[in-house]
């Protein structure tokens, strides 16, 4: 086993670290060019306005439009709350249609559901193939002389899946409704343009592409069509009136240098997380029988995937790879790995993962889902590690699995009467 | 979330990992949960014709919570009388992993193995009629 010091992170779909240039970029802003963006009667005001055009010059060249369409949230659930209650509430008397999919982040299934709630809203919610795929057919037939918006997300945060963006693009275009992605996901390894894509608004955030927490942005298309928002935050008329509230500048320094690093080095970021992946993907599978890839095989993100290891619960797994966090288990002495699971146990419902179900695996697989996000930092080395790691303790568990046992035996799990308790 | 110093040494060294043979007349087998509900334990007594048991094998799938519970139950229940083992609660174990409120179901889970076991145990002797598993509030 290869020996490392430190704990492995890969859990890259949850957040990321900043990277050290971002930060760099940043520490000026704190106390430095502390200015206030929207003070125009002196220089530190000036010199923080353009700093913050600049960021807005970087974050647009990255989604392939002009700074003046960019405007800053708190975060990629701010922009897809404003992206979506804006529009609703502004083209109330068009229409009040929204279509969206079933695997959708949270900030979208939530938001959709308040406004069903509040009767401001009827919502599709499109299913997905096996693989969490929407199909852009599926689109065209939601959309009703009612539809204002489709939204769906570019990748998967759990799954990894990414949606077919051009061809929905092509179709809300075609039919006039507007249309937003939640990029969060995707920005930082696989190349979009809202353009070429047909995008009208678009959502992403700092701290999955190596930048820092608490800021994001909304792309908010200005011509062919010019996008109308309602302000979901009142005050002082910030960002075109869409968004009031002073600017978080550091974090905006922060947003704008992280998008610019991911432009300047998309290819190779993506094939670094590629490489790595299947590394990892080729080591847990070559090793170990009855585990299952979620998620699509190729059509997903470079860095994301998620298995099932059948006959093992997907907590328990987790609490074998921290380790040595326990003092307990620290007498191994083997650093600890962070990953997530799509397991009851981890989540606060005790429901399984609602990406997992939408995708047709059962609650009993779900129960033993891990996903596993590699990203900039990682290593062939960490790779192997985590390979390790993850064989031993799954073997170990399902040594310990009555599952795992009754299967071998040749029983069918499926036909057993479960006494539940 | 922290798992207590019991639960992490359970987990890690649990006891009584294994199988007994199910067929043995003193042997009585609980399998409870569902894999869709994230826990199934299977819990093997086997108990003396006095009526004491004399060994207690485990296998669970389940989280941490659920694996340390098992295996605390096979240490708790060995030397025990059936009436004894009987009377054991799920709070017993509780207590001793200082399970969160959100794990409790994991204690259920183990005191319904035992009540399931020894439902086995007396079934296969013709005793009695098997005690019901009262379903419990987590």
């Amino acid at each position: 086993m290869p020996m490392l010091s430190r704990a492995i992170y890969m859990d890259n779909n949850a957040t990321t670290a900043v990277d050290p240039r971002v930060l760099d970029a940043m520490l000026p802003y704190f106390n430095e060019v502390f200015g206030n963006a929207a003070s125009r009667s002196h220089g530190f005001g000036w010199q923080a306005e353009k700093a913050v055009e600049d960021a807005r010059e970087q974050i647009a060249r990255l989604i392939g439009t002009k700074a003046k369409d960019v405007i800053f949230t708190s975060g990629a659930t701010e922009s897809d709350n404003l992206a979506v209650r804006g529009v609703v509430e502004f083209y109330r008397e068009k229409g009040n249609h929204v279509v969206t999919q079933v695997t959708e982040h949270k900030a979208i299934l939530d938001t959709c559901r308040a406004l069903e709630r509040k009767g401001l809203a009827t919502v599709t919610y499109l299913p997905v193939d096996k693989t969490g795929r929407v199909d852009p057919e599926d689109v065209r037939k939601a959309i009703t002389d009612k539809t204002v918006l489709v939204t769906i997300m570019f990748a998967n945060n759990e799954i990894g899946t990414v949606q077919p963006l051009a061809e929905i693009g092509q179709i809300t275009r075609e039919k006039g409704v507007l249309f937003h992605t939640d990029a969060v996901q995707g920005v930082g390894t696989l190349p979009i343009d809202v353009d070429a894509m047909h995008i009208d608004l678009l959502s992403l955030t700092a701290h999955k592409i190596y930048g820092p927490k608490g800021i994001g942005a909304l792309y908010v298309r200005s011509k062919a069509p010019r996008v109308r928002l309602s302000p979901i935050i009142d005050g002082g008329g910030h960002e075109r009136g869409m968004r009031s509230g002073t600017l978080n500048v550091p974090g905006i320094v922060g947003l704008g240098k992280a998008c610019e690093l991911v432009r300047e080095g998309l290819a190779g970021e993506a094939r670094h997380e590629l490489q790595l992946r299947e590394r990892l993907h080729e080591g847990l599978f070559s090793q170990l029988d009855e585990i299952y890839l979620n998620g699509h095989p190729t059509q997903r993100l470079p860095g994301n995937l998620n298995v099932s290891f059948a006959f093992v619960e997907g907590e328990s797994l987790l609490m074998g790879l921290n380790g040595s966090v326990h003092p307990i288990i620290a007498s191994a002495s083997l650093p600890p790995i962070a990953v997530s699971s799509g397991s009851a146990c981890t989540s606060a419902t005790l429901e399984p993962s609602y990406v997992l179900k939408a995708l047709g695996v059962g609650d009993d697989l779900a129960h033993t889902s891990i996903r596993f996000g590699v990203g900039r930092f990682n290593t062939e080395e960490e790779v192997d590690y985590v390979i390790d790691r993850v064989v031993s303790e799954v073997r170990r568990l399902r040594d310990l699995s009555p599952l795992y046992e009754m299967a071998k035996e040749g029983i069918d799990l499926k036909t057993v009467a479960w006494q539940r308790a | 979330m922290a798992y207590s110093d019991k639960v992490l040494d359970h987990y890690s060294n649990p006891r009584n990992v294994g199988t007994l043979p199910k067929d043995d007349p003193n042997v009585g087998t609980g399998v409870v949960g569902a894999p869709e509900c994230g826990d199934v334990m299977k819990l093997q007594l086997k108990i003396s014709d006095s009526g004491v048991v004399e060994d207690a094998k485990f296998k669970t799938f389940g989280c941490g919570s659920a694996i340390a519970s098992s295996s605390y139950v096979t240490e708790l229940v060995k030397g025990k009388t059936v009436d004894e083992v009987m009377s054991i609660k799920n709070t017993q174990i509780v207590q001793e992993l200082s399970l969160p409120p959100v794990k409790i179901h994991c204690s259920v889970l183990a005191e319904d193995g035992i009540k399931a076991a020894i439902a086995d145990w007396k079934k296969k002797r013709g005793d009695e009629a098997p005690t019901p598993v009262e379903p419990k509030v987590a």
